[in-house]
């Protein structure tokens, strides 16, 4: 890592989703790259979807916290690589779970919402016994399922 | 047609980011309005998606266009003959049915056109763009279409409805495959793909779920366009007032 971006790291790293606020953007892989020119520090992040109503508050998050410090920042969004669930951390997936959300699947190539296993397990009562009422659910990034055992609605973090 | 790079570059963004905007506020009309709570979450945020493209493409378009400083400006402070919105898209909402046929002309139109992109496309912020656009419109694609199928194959009343819907839409699907002078260079340019170069893939998909819905597939000729350049319907002009309401009453304004 280079020199003084650590700081900048250190910082963001505890920062969280607006939409949910139980994971940090470094949980979700949002925050892509810190890397210093002359004056500013330049983070790239890549939006979870492009019209991501979460984005704005999130580029004005990164730039006020770091400001506290001392550190001017530009912000470039990245499309290339898309984000993709695939990065969200293993401790990201844990947490999801324990909120309710049930966690993406690794997915397949160059597919939204389509993925290896097929099963979506139930956060409350972990049943597999699930169907899909939804392909849209409360924001951009779930669609909404229900539970056949436990009879509880819940949202499934789409593979993209 | 003799047109310098940046000229080229701003007018392409511009048709793709018109179509998506507006289709996109037409999508949003159904916001609080739909036949179920679930989808009242779909549509707006299929809504939020085509917004989201469209101002990317505004962006894009500021950077090699200095007469614009923001996306708002392109979106909210044009005048009706400035958009280059395909006719399909300003037309009125109609039914679920007709909405929903009409996304899926128009996200499948899209997933092929950006999968082109992806694969050669001179401008690389465009390029880089389209692996994400591609992904998202693919999923409109395919909610659509179920629904599609889903009426298409339902009742007699819903089926009735499709019918209604597929000969409504019928009229504008020509100007969604026209080549023009434009699109000839920026083909040649390795820009953007000719439209023409989308129809048989989009032709194969669209004829499969209209069949899997009991639908027949429209005949597609050239009946009604002007959209490229700025001659739109009766529709558009109420669309606009709508729109760019609170940019017109409060200038400057933002959140």
């Amino acid at each position: 890592m280079e020199k003084g971006t650590e700081k900048a790291w250190d910082v963001l790293k505890d920062l969280t989703d607006p939409e949910l606020p139980f994971l940090t953007l470094d949980d979700l892989g949002v925050i892509r790259e810190i890397k210093r020119n002359d004056k500013n520090h330049v983070v790239t992040i890549a939006p979870t979807y492009i019209g991501c109503p979460a984005i704005s508050v999130i580029e004005e998050k990164i730039a006020s916290e770091l400001k506290k410090i001392g550190i001017s920042t530009i912000i470039e969004k990245s499309f290339s690589p898309p984000w993709s669930s695939d990065w969200i951390s293993e401790n990201g997936r844990k947490k999801m779970e324990k909120f309710g959300i049930s966690p993406p699947h690794p997915r397949k190539a160059d597919t939204i919402g389509e993925t290896l296993l097929k099963d979506v397990k139930c956060p409350q009562c972990a049943s597999y016994r699930t169907e899909k009422v939804s392909e849209f659910g409360s924001t951009a990034c779930k669609s909404l399922y229900r539970c056949l055992d436990c009879k509880e609605p819940f949202d499934h973090f789409k593979c993209v | 047609m003799k047109i310098n790079t940046a000229d080229m570059v701003f007018e392409g963004l511009l048709r793709i980011a018109d179509d998506n905007l507006i289709l996109g506020h037409r999508t949003s009309e159904w916001c609080g309005h739909a036949p179920t709570l679930e989808e009242d979450l779909a549509l707006p945020n299929i809504a939020l998606d085509l917004i989201g493209h469209a101002q990317t493409l505004y962006c894009l378009a500021c950077e090699v266009n200095s007469r614009y400083k923001n996306e708002d400006q392109l979106a909210f402070l044009r005048l009706e003959h400035e958009y280059k919105n395909l006719l399909l898209v300003e037309q009125e909402n109609g039914d679920f049915g007709n909405t929903v046929l009409r996304l899926f002309y128009f996200s499948t139109f899209m997933k092929y056109f950006w999968e082109k992109v992806k694969i050669k496309c001179c401008f690389t912020k465009l390029k880089e763009f389209s692996e994400k656009a591609f992904l998202e419109t693919s999923y409109h694609s395919k909610y659509a279409s179920q629904w599609v199928i889903t009426l298409g194959d339902g009742t007699d009343e819903s089926n009735l409805k499709m019918s209604n819907a597929i000969a409504n839409l019928e009229p504008f699907l020509g100007e969604l495959f026209n080549n023009d002078d434009f699109t000839e260079m920026c083909s040649q340019n390795d820009f953007l793909p000719e439209p023409t170069s989308i129809f048989d893939s989009w032709k194969d998909e669209v004829k499969a779920i209209l069949q899997k819905g009991n639908l027949d597939f429209p005949d597609i000729i050239l009946k009604k366009r002007g959209g490229r350049k700025g001659e739109h319907s009766e529709a558009f002009g109420y669309l606009l007032s709508d729109l760019q309401y609170m940019q017109r009453a409060y200038p400057n304004s933002s959140w």
